[in-house]
């Protein structure tokens, strides 16, 4: 049984996923979803608790040795996005029962169960897998599902959000196969370590340049890659919020630990780095992206937005971290994906539930709101603090490595750049803080209903993100431990 | 109780204090009662520590290893048990104070109040025990957050813009400097404890030295060094027991605290002098103390003025730490305690006028002294203090930072700490001087003054009025028992230098 959780991990809600369309009541769909959502978040626990004990773990499908059969590798990077990826949607499970009735018509919400299953499976089988071609697969379930997810909000907008990021997700994964298959022929293999192996003397090759061009674009828009961002604000606006929550915390995670992988696994260090100027390419869309973003943040006059706009900013460090090709500059990537995972879900959390009581995310809404619904507000201000990076939350411990990191690589301009950049999320988030401790209530819109605290269904959840925030900004010991580890292993790959 | 748990137990019981106070919210006497049992709980656990620990011993203990070889850490040494001890004694005055002056302007969200209060002590209590550097950035931050709701505690629109400042400059300066700064210190020393005679000696050349020195000087926000003074007076809208407690003692002697620690265990003073970083930091902070004394004389917003003062009061312990001998940290450290209590009187005594007579402009309060005369003569003994003249105990702190100027032939320092005292008088004693001396006038304060006879007592309620009495008689005490204080540090002033002086 134990050998065999690799494949569990991505079988369990991808074989529960339909079963929900079988049991079709709601509340039913819903335990039985939790239930899914709590096992698979506990086998990847185990995984991870595995792998840092030990070696990596390759799991191979049907006993089909690789390079022929499908390998899924569980090392300390791909056991970490695990337990990142189904903690999120196992914590967002409780939240989802209140929030997603109150947003999703009543007869689709079993619908909406399954997708969210189905992305699940898609995002874990995308952090697991050893076969190139098979990443795509998941890409393709995790997207699908999720332009569903996003058509699924009752404003009419979600529809063209979700059709929006249909376009550009396609366009994305066409691109990555293009590169693949560019590989595939080039090599006549698909397995990533096989890969490596056959690519390492074609490299001068222009068709490995090819394929690597349309890989890191592709991977760059699902990615959310400033300028490659655009689909991004509207489908986390528009979407419900517990899809907003779940997709936040994971989906642009995912994808950039898919362009990791193969960046540094098949391509390797080297070629990406010294043959090719990715360092200048990642630095760029990075300060760009954070600089631009934070500043569009500031001016949006929707939550829901802000975060969104702050995610592709927030997505700037990490690349950031990447672009200074140091182990140090993974690390501090890496632990930015876990923290801003955490904060990012305990922000739009905390704004889920804003929404079920005020029916609506725009500013104007929320005034004076934190009288009536302190509890959700603080753990707003919680998560914001960790976005800010004010010590004692997780967001400071990233801060710090990225600081770090910046000043060992000595692009000290990175490093002001990184601190200077923080300071817009003071302002964007102290916009929304002003608005809801010191405006009063009677500035809403004429209409608004009367709000009251959130359901503990739905606060319970959100303070478990507060809470780990806290945690995590206190004792980082275990993710500095892993993500050191995992940036060790993603490095010596390529030699 | 080993004195490892009791440091922990002086750290944490505020923040216990802050959440029982929160849960006394609707019985306002229940919460009173939790302040200032906390409050003389707090003193008598650091008094406890002191006694045991002595004044050269040393004890240290670790909460949790936040990242790899860099802990969460609590430690003990002289500097630090002075700043604790001055904070929690003042904590459980103000606590009187506070209770006196919120009931009497019948203030809301008083639950908030006092326990932000407390959280802002319990995150005090922190930065004069941590033993690290990491610990100190944290607990600093903590005091930023939550004197925020304290200082747009009206929640009207001028509180929110100056909480904007407020927190801008504390965050932005902490943020971009303090960290960057705390970071390379981690990159070139491989540690951020605090150690006698500094961390940095032979790990840097000395224009890092400069830079890495500025950055901290101008991180440390709080110390209100010119041109990041500003968040000083705007916090001035919070009401006076904020302005008392949190910015005449906690927050900005935790800014010219941690610029002292810095000085003494990151840098060490012989390196200051080595490099020549000190040479900068000393004019600005010169700068500093002659402007904002010449500022202050223009304010006639009684609160205003005090806090330009404490501008003013703060660069004379900056410029301390710049000096880096043995006399001038003495001094600076001193300050800290001297100017605690002075500024505190003061502060106390603003808002005794403003319960009483709800006067806040200086103009109007010619003639007040035959109506609150205790209040004024307390006034009077903390304008002394801090103006460093006897019977305040300001006269030796300020004596030995002149000293250490003179010995080091910086004669135009010491000549602009003379302006500075003049300036001082000028500003503070027509206050005092038009309070006795002039006549009110007949009309032109307006309606307040209409009910109160001449002749008859007006002074702010006894919760207000006694803890002032206490703090002016504090300056005093403080004047003649000043050799205490300094045999106290002694161990820290010796284990300064290296180089034998």
């Amino acid at each position: 049984m134990l050998a065999h959780l690799p494949v569990l991990q991505v079988i369990l809600p991808l074989i529960a996923a339909p079963v929900c369309i079988l049991l079709r009541r709601a509340t039913l769909v819903w335990l039985f979803a939790t239930v899914v959502c709590v096992l698979t978040f506990a086998i990847s626990v185990v995984l991870l608790v595995q792998v840092m004990g030990g070696e990596p773990i390759r799991y191979e499908l049907g006993n089909w040795v690789a390079p022929w059969g499908i390998v899924y590798v569980v090392d300390s990077v791909s056991a970490l996005i695990l337990v990142i990826v189904s903690g999120i949607a196992a914590v967002a499970m409780p939240f989802a029962l209140r929030s997603a009735a109150s947003e999703i018509e009543p007869d689709r919400l079993y619908l909406f169960y399954t997708m969210y299953l189905l992305c699940l499976a898609g995002l874990l089988g995308i952090a697991i897998t050893g076969d190139a071609f098979n990443l795509f697969v998941f890409l393709e379930i995790s997207s699908l599902s999720s332009y569903t997810l996003i058509s699924l909000g009752r404003n009419r907008k979600a529809l063209h959000a979700a059709f929006q990021y249909l376009v550009m997700g396609t366009i994305g994964a066409t691109l990555y196969l293009i590169g693949i298959g560019l590989l595939y022929a080039l090599t006549g293999t698909l397995n990533m370590a096989d890969l490596a192996v056959r690519l390492a003397p074609l490299l001068d090759s222009r068709i490995t340049l090819a394929a690597f061009g349309f890989i890191v674009v592709g991977l760059g828009l699902k990615l959310a890659m400033f300028p490659l961002h655009l689909w991004l604000p509207n489908a986390y606006t528009h979407s419900p919020s517990v899809v907003s929550v779940f997709l936040a915390g994971t989906a642009t995670k995912v994808s950039l630990y898919a362009l990791l992988r193969i960046l540094y696994d098949v391509f390797g260090v080297r070629f990406d780095f010294e043959q090719q100027p990715m360092s200048a390419l990642f630095a760029i869309v990075a300060v760009a992206g954070l600089v631009i973003c934070s500043l569009v943040a500031m001016y949006q006059q929707n939550v829901k937005r802000i975060l969104a706009f702050s995610s592709v900013a927030q997505i700037g460090y990490m690349l950031l971290g990447v672009a200074f090709a140091t182990a140090a500059g993974l690390q501090a990537s890496l632990l930015h994906i876990f923290n801003h995972a955490l904060l990012k879900s305990g922000l739009f959390l905390a704004v889920g539930c804003l929404v079920l009581r005020t029916g609506s995310s725009q500013l104007a809404n929320l005034s004076g709101i934190a009288r009536e619904m302190p509890w959700t507000m603080a753990a707003f201000v919680v998560c914001g603090l960790s976005l800010i990076g004010v010590p004692a939350t997780a967001g400071f411990i990233s801060k710090w490595y990225l600081v770090s990191a910046a000043i060992e690589k000595g692009w000290w301009p990175f490093a002001a750049l990184i601190v200077a950049t923080s300071l817009l999320a003071v302002i964007y988030i102290w916009r929304v803080i002003e608005v809801a401790y010191f405006r009063p209530a009677s500035d809403r819109p004429a209409g608004s209903p009367p709000a009251t605290e959130a359901p503990l269904s739905m606060l319970v959840p959100t303070w478990i993100i507060a809470a780990a925030n806290i945690w995590f900004g206190l004792d980082a010991s275990a993710p500095a431990a892993i993500t050191a580890r995992a940036a060790k292993a993603l490095m010596g790959a390529g030699g | 109780m080993t004195v490892e748990t009791l440091l922990l137990v002086i750290v944490g019981l505020p923040f216990a204090g802050a959440i029982l106070i929160l849960m006394s919210g609707d019985r306002p006497n229940q919460r009173e009662t939790v302040t200032i049992v906390t409050a003389v709980a707090l003193f008598a656990a650091v008094v406890s520590l002191v006694d045991r620990v002595g004044a050269g011993g040393t004890a240290s203990v670790t909460v949790v290893e936040t990242l790899p070889g860099l802990p969460i850490a609590f430690s003990v040494e002289p500097l630090g048990m002075m700043f604790a001890l001055v904070a929690s004694f003042l904590w459980i005055v103000t606590s009187f104070y506070a209770i006196g002056y919120m009931r009497a302007n019948e203030e809301g969200h008083q639950t908030r109040f006092y326990a932000c209060f407390a959280v802002a002590i319990g995150a005090t209590m922190a930065v004069a025990f941590a033993g690290n550097l990491l610990t100190m950035f944290i607990a600093y931050e903590i005091l930023t957050l939550s004197t925020y709701p304290l200082v747009t505690h009206h929640g009207d629109a001028k509180s929110v813009r100056a909480g904007r400042t407020y927190l801008g400059i504390l965050l932005s300066t902490s943020i971009m400097l303090l960290l960057t700064g705390i970071i390379v210190t981690w990159i070139l020393a491989g540690t951020l404890d605090f150690r006698p005679g500094g961390i940095l000696t032979g790990k840097a050349p000395d224009w890092i030295v400069i830079v890495l020195l500025g950055l901290y000087m101008y991180g440390t926000g709080k110390a209100a060094l010119m041109p990041i003074h500003r968040w000083l007076p705007a916090a001035m809208v919070a009401p006076t027991p904020v302005s008392a407690l949190l910015h005449a003692v906690a927050v900005v002697k935790t800014g010219v605290f941690v610029v002292l620690k810095v000085i003494v265990y990151v840098f060490g003073i012989d390196l200051l002098n080595s490099s020549g970083a000190g040479e900068w930091l000393m004019w600005i902070a010169t700068i500093t103390l002659v402007t904002a004394s010449v500022i202050a004389l223009t304010k006639n917003n009684l609160k205003a003025r005090l806090a330009y003062s404490t501008v003013s009061q703060l660069a004379y312990v900056v410029l301390a730490g710049a000096l880096a001998t043995q006399w001038s940290i003495l001094g600076g450290s001193m300050h800290i305690a001297m100017h605690a209590f002075g500024k505190i009187t003061l502060f106390f005594c603003a808002g005794a006028i403003y319960t009483a007579l709800h006067k806040t402009e200086i103009s109007d309060m010619r003639g007040i002294g035959r109506l609150m005369p205790f209040t004024l003569i307390a006034f009077l003994i903390g304008a002394l203090s801090v103006a460093g003249l006897p019977p305040g105990g300001g006269t030796w702190s300020k004596w030995y930072i002149a000293l250490a100027a003179a010995e080091t032939k910086h004669l135009i320092v010491v000549a602009a700490l003379m302006l500075s005292t003049l300036l001082n008088i000028a500003y503070f004693m027509p206050i005092v001087a038009n309070a006795w001396f002039v006549p009110r006038a007949a009309k032109s304060v307006g309606a307040m003054a209409a009910p109160v006879e001449a002749g008859g007592l007006k002074e702010a309620p006894l919760f207000c009025l006694i803890p002032l009495c206490l703090t002016a008689a504090g300056c005093v005490a403080l004047f003649i028992f000043a050799g205490e204080v300094q045999d106290f540090l002694a161990p820290m002033i010796d284990g300064l230098s290296t180089k034998a002086r």
